[in-house]
């Protein structure tokens, strides 16, 4: 069952199993005037693979940067391994949490491929074989190993965005925070990003991505978290979120059902988020 | 029209072309989409038709670029301007840097093409208006969200009321709503004659937009026709150019027996 949040009260998170993120009525106040997060309770379980959608203006960015301690909390509480962040500094937080930014040019600065994939895993310490073997997988993951000697602004938007997310890889942290990755992407470089995040998942690590693609989000995410005006309105699998009754829902925030999850709907197969579901419901 | 003609061209620095033999014509009021998998020259084919490469950016191009029958190449920086527009992926790069508010931003268009303040203001407001900016409009340009600042790049275009439109993704960072946004502002452009060319990789956006889909690959168009045919044409699969939904489900629709009814009642619902 979606959970329609419509009282913060309804997903209170209290007693849950141990989360690697938690915030608690978290609200974060712009300049003092712009309120873009009223009070959000949200806990990310170990290995989860979250997707957060919503219109421009949200509160999503500012929802996540409170993850790595960019953002500190207006009033409430943000918990990583249940942990207060509080008390923690930005630097701490930094093995803990790897976050991709939107524009990668917010990221990028040094003069080669490799030695700006190199940066953050050293910054953690890592040193000798061990840095170069993480700096070599980050590489080979997002298709970037024949660039390593080429200097970043060089390489068009797409290949810049995959080294912004190569460079988050390469830290190794438990949970990775990707901010619309697959901005500027193409057909094949949204499947290599959607296979990085099923592979990270697998070995234990925490996605949690920012995006507006919803078939991306529908085909690659366990989890679909729906914010609107710095609020959760929903929460749960692509298959109860995209399902017809939370279309009202959707519509309220400017977000449409993938069009398979609308066809299913039309032909009363039950809720079909994806092609591949679409296509074996028809099967049946 | 705006016209490219046996057009290669090369960076600054580079030893090889980066496109090759291009021929591409828009005519005035079509919309043409531009496709191909990532760094088959989309960004630059976009430089090359604004006129900014090579007379901004450098490098050496062969071939013309011909806007409403004046080679491109005679023409100085504020004639070109006055021509054609382009609007960047990254609305970062486009913006100007000098403006307090997005009003001012939006603005400076119109006002750099020597226009009076009052035609100035008018513009300015119809582009505000279009995309729904009205809440920003007092904002510092410099912090705006992504989707923001897009946005107010897209509207700092429509207030030149451009004759050619070049846009390489225009709504990367857009969420739906705002994509819808900017799908209806540059249909009404069209309306108006304007004539624009619109590299994108989401063809569920060109689908309900354009006439035409041109696809690159390599430097080369390799396709080029009306946008239904193109987005059947199973060689874009190959490209790594995703197939917009209603193309990549109708077949199977088909397969199972399902009337095209259904795919049609979900799109129109969809587009409302």
């Amino acid at each position: 069952m979606t959970t329609d949040v419509a009282s913060p009260a309804a997903t209170s998170p209290a007693g849950s199993p141990a989360a690697v993120i938690r915030t608690e009525l978290l609200v974060h106040v712009y300049d003092g005037a712009t309120r873009a997060l009223d009070g959000v309770d949200l806990a990310i379980a170990r290995g989860e693979r979250v997707a957060i959608v919503g219109q421009n203006g949200s509160g999503k960015s500012t929802l996540v940067r409170h993850f790595n301690g960019l953002l500190r909390p207006t009033e409430g509480r943000v918990l990583v391994d249940e942990t207060d962040v509080a008390g923690r500094r930005v630097a701490h937080l930094a093995a803990t949490v790897g976050l991709a930014f939107q524009d990668p040019d917010r990221q990028i600065f040094a003069g080669k491929v490799r030695s700006e994939v190199a940066f953050g895993p050293r910054n953690l310490g890592r040193r000798g074989p061990e840095l170069e073997r993480a700096i070599d997988a980050a590489l080979w993951v997002t298709g970037l190993d024949k660039d390593a000697e080429t200097n970043p602004y060089d390489l068009g938007y797409s290949r810049r965005k995959l080294l912004a997310l190569a460079s988050i890889l390469a830290m190794g942290t438990p949970i990775v925070v990707l901010d619309e990755p697959t901005t500027g992407q193409d057909a094949r470089g949204v499947e290599r990003i959607h296979r990085i995040v099923g592979d990270l998942a697998e070995a234990g690590r925490t996605v949690v991505a920012i995006s507006h693609d919803m078939r991306f989000v529908a085909e690659a995410f366990e989890r679909v978290i729906v914010m609107r005006d710095g609020r959760i309105v929903l929460d749960g699998p692509p298959a109860e979120v995209f399902a017809e009754a939370a279309w009202p829902t959707l519509a309220s925030t400017f977000l449409e059902p993938p069009l398979a999850a609308r066809i299913g709907a039309r032909l009363g197969l039950g809720s079909t988020p994806t092609d591949e579901t679409l296509l074996a419901a028809l099967a049946r | 029209m705006l016209e490219l003609t046996g057009i290669s061209y090369r960076y600054a620095g580079y030893a090889t072309e980066v496109l090759h033999d291009i021929d591409l014509r828009l005519v005035d009021g079509e919309i043409v989409g531009l496709v191909g998998p990532n760094e088959a020259g989309k960004s630059t084919l976009c430089l090359v038709a604004s006129g900014l490469a090579p007379a901004s950016v450098g490098g050496s191009l062969r071939g013309t670029l011909t806007l409403d029958g004046t080679p491109a190449a005679g023409l100085a920086t504020h004639q070109l301007a006055e021509r054609v527009v382009v609007g960047f992926q990254n609305p970062n790069t486009q913006r100007s840097g000098i403006a307090a508010t997005v009003f001012e931003e939006i603005a400076l268009g119109p006002m750099n093409l020597g226009l009076a303040v009052a035609e100035t203001v008018e513009r300015t407001r119809e582009a505000i208006a279009r995309l729904k900016l009205e809440h920003l409009v007092l904002r510092d340009p410099q912090r705006l969200s992504g989707g923001q600042a897009q946005l107010v790049g897209i509207a700092s275009l429509l207030a030149m009321r451009p004759r050619h439109v070049i846009l390489d993704e225009p709504t990367a960072q857009l969420d739906p709503a705002g994509t819808r946004l900017v799908g209806e502002a540059l249909r009404s452009l069209a309306g108006t004659g304007t004539s624009l060319l619109i590299a994108e990789h989401k063809t569920d956006l060109l689908d309900g937009l354009c006439s035409r889909i041109v696809a690159i690959d390599g430097g080369r168009i390799v396709i080029d026709g009306p946008t239904a045919e193109v987005f059947d044409d199973p060689r874009l699969t190959a490209l790594g150019v995703e197939r917009p939904a209603r193309a990549r489900l109708a077949g199977a629709l088909a397969t199972h027996g399902i009337e095209p009814g259904v795919l049609a009642g979900a799109l129109s619902e969809a587009a409302r």
